[in-house]
């Protein structure tokens, strides 16, 4: 029988057992509930050895992409040495900031060099630690085509880490981080077209996705709808309308939502983001969308997207839930 | 051997397809929309899936015990008959949607009407 390995412990399957019986087993605390795979409660993530299929039936396709199984159906021919999704990414890196320019008012963009391979993909975060502070921060780099890593940090008023991150923390400084996390990134697909709606700083995974899938010669429609207050409270709009010109799939809206209508800028949206995105397309039946920022915005949008036909596993959502005051 | 009503009504790729359709009507439904607005959709879709594939007649381990637990903090906003009739509507007219035949889904009606007394905490 094949072996089950997790924390460095190699634990033998008995008979037919799935890993989720053969972990319990051995008193490692997995979650799980309906143990017929379809619950998804006990999805564990695969790090060396490849889960058989049907362990990843009906998993998202950038789930399956990071090897994530349902334990419960998952009876491997192979060693499989798994983790839960909780303590797959306690790795540290040190990363030395490279560059720091702010992208206006409120926003830095930092960029870091990782001393050691890292792996990651367009859209997904990593955790910055300042001593005990965990701060999560979505990286708008693609890997292979931006030679570093490039992050948006909103200063947040009273905020410790994004004030520190603004202030302080200087050019060749070293940041501890650990990640990749997160599974808001593109995935090839025969989809109709890619939504990327996104508030403030939630720009960030989306530059990186929707790079990516350009890069990937996604030849679909692309619409990225930005959203903030004023328009000095934007950021690569001239970015943004480059990529347009240079990609005819590809159109974007920077959307204002407080501005009086004779003020507002050429080129430019009256509204929130999501509402601006539906009026543009009213259907999403078989498009990938990707919401990012503010909680409210990506939940209420999430819930939309879904019901004017998105299917739940093609919508991406990250919202950006501030830490509670320290 | 008879095929079961799992097999017969397609097994997971039925149940697959009926997920976002019976959540759709689910969530677009104002009766019944208010109790699931502050949860997980991702987490809430994979439980619809497992009760799908129960009402289905396919494969599960959920108790009685299970669905008191599991819906208990409804019960206490109010969850009721009414609320539990309109999913019985959606499941319904999701499985018609699918091509299901009519007594295959009084079949499974059957099963989900089973567990009303366990959801509604009686």
């Amino acid at each position: 029988m094949s072996k089950v390995v997790y924390q460095g412990r190699s634990y033998e399957r008995l008979d037919d057992e799935s890993v989720l019986r053969c972990l319990l087993r051995n008193e490692i605390r997995v979650p799980y509930s309906c143990e017929s795979g379809a619950c998804q409660a006990c999805t564990m993530q695969a790090i060396k050895g490849t889960p058989p299929p049907g362990s990843q039936d009906d998993l998202k396709e950038t789930q399956k992409s990071l090897g994530y199984f349902k334990a419960c159906v998952c009876r491997p021919d192979e060693d499989l040495e798994v983790a839960l999704l909780d303590d797959a990414h306690n790795h540290k890196y040190q990363m030395e900031v490279v560059e720091r320019s702010f992208l206006n008012d409120e926003i830095l963009r930092l960029r870091l060099k990782c001393s050691e391979s890292f792996e990651y993909r367009a859209g997904q975060f990593i955790n910055i630690f300042k001593g005990d502070l965990i701060r999560s921060y979505s990286l708008a780099s693609v890997p292979d085509v931006d030679e570093m890593l490039e992050l948006h940090i909103k200063r947040v008023p009273g905020g410790v880490v994004s004030n520190w991150l603004c202030d302080d923390v200087q050019t060749g400084d070293r940041l501890t981080i650990t990640g990749p996390m997160g599974e808001c990134f593109y995935h090839e697909t025969n989809g109709d077209g890619l939504l990327a709606v996104g508030t403030g700083s939630g720009l960030a995974p989306l530059w990186g996705i929707v790079r990516d899938a350009l890069g990937r010669g996604y030849d679909r429609p692309i619409i990225v709808c930005h959203g903030a207050m004023k328009p000095e409270n934007l950021y690569y709009v001239d970015e943004l309308r480059q990529l347009v010109e240079t990609h005819e799939n590809v159109s974007y809206f920077p959307c204002l939502s407080d501005v009086a209508e004779g003020d507002l800028p050429a080129g430019m949206s009256l509204g929130f983001p999501n509402d601006i995105a539906f009026a543009q397309q009213p259907s999403l039946a078989k498009w990938q969308v990707f919401l990012c920022g503010n909680p409210e915005m990506v939940n209420n949008t999430k819930r939309k997207a879904f019901l004017v036909g998105a299917s739940l596993k093609n919508i991406h959502a990250d919202p950006f839930v501030m830490a509670s005051p320290s | 051997m008879s095929q079961s009503l799992y097999e017969k009504i397609g097994g997971e790729a039925a149940v697959n397809a009926a997920v976002d359709l019976f959540y759709r009507k689910v969530l677009a439904d104002d009766r019944i929309s208010g109790f699931f607005s502050d949860v997980d959709m991702d987490k809430q879709a994979a439980k619809q899936k497992a009760f799908l594939t129960m009402v289905m007649g396919g494969p599960n381990n959920y108790t009685g015990e299970d669905m008191r637990k599991g819906h208990a903090h409804l019960v206490e906003r109010g969850l009721n008959d009414s609320h539990f009739d309109a999913v019985m509507e959606h499941l319904g007219a999701t499985l018609q949607e699918l091509g299901v035949p009519d007594d295959l889904i009084g079949e499974a009606a059957a099963i989900a009407e089973s567990t009303r007394n366990d959801v509604l905490g009686k």
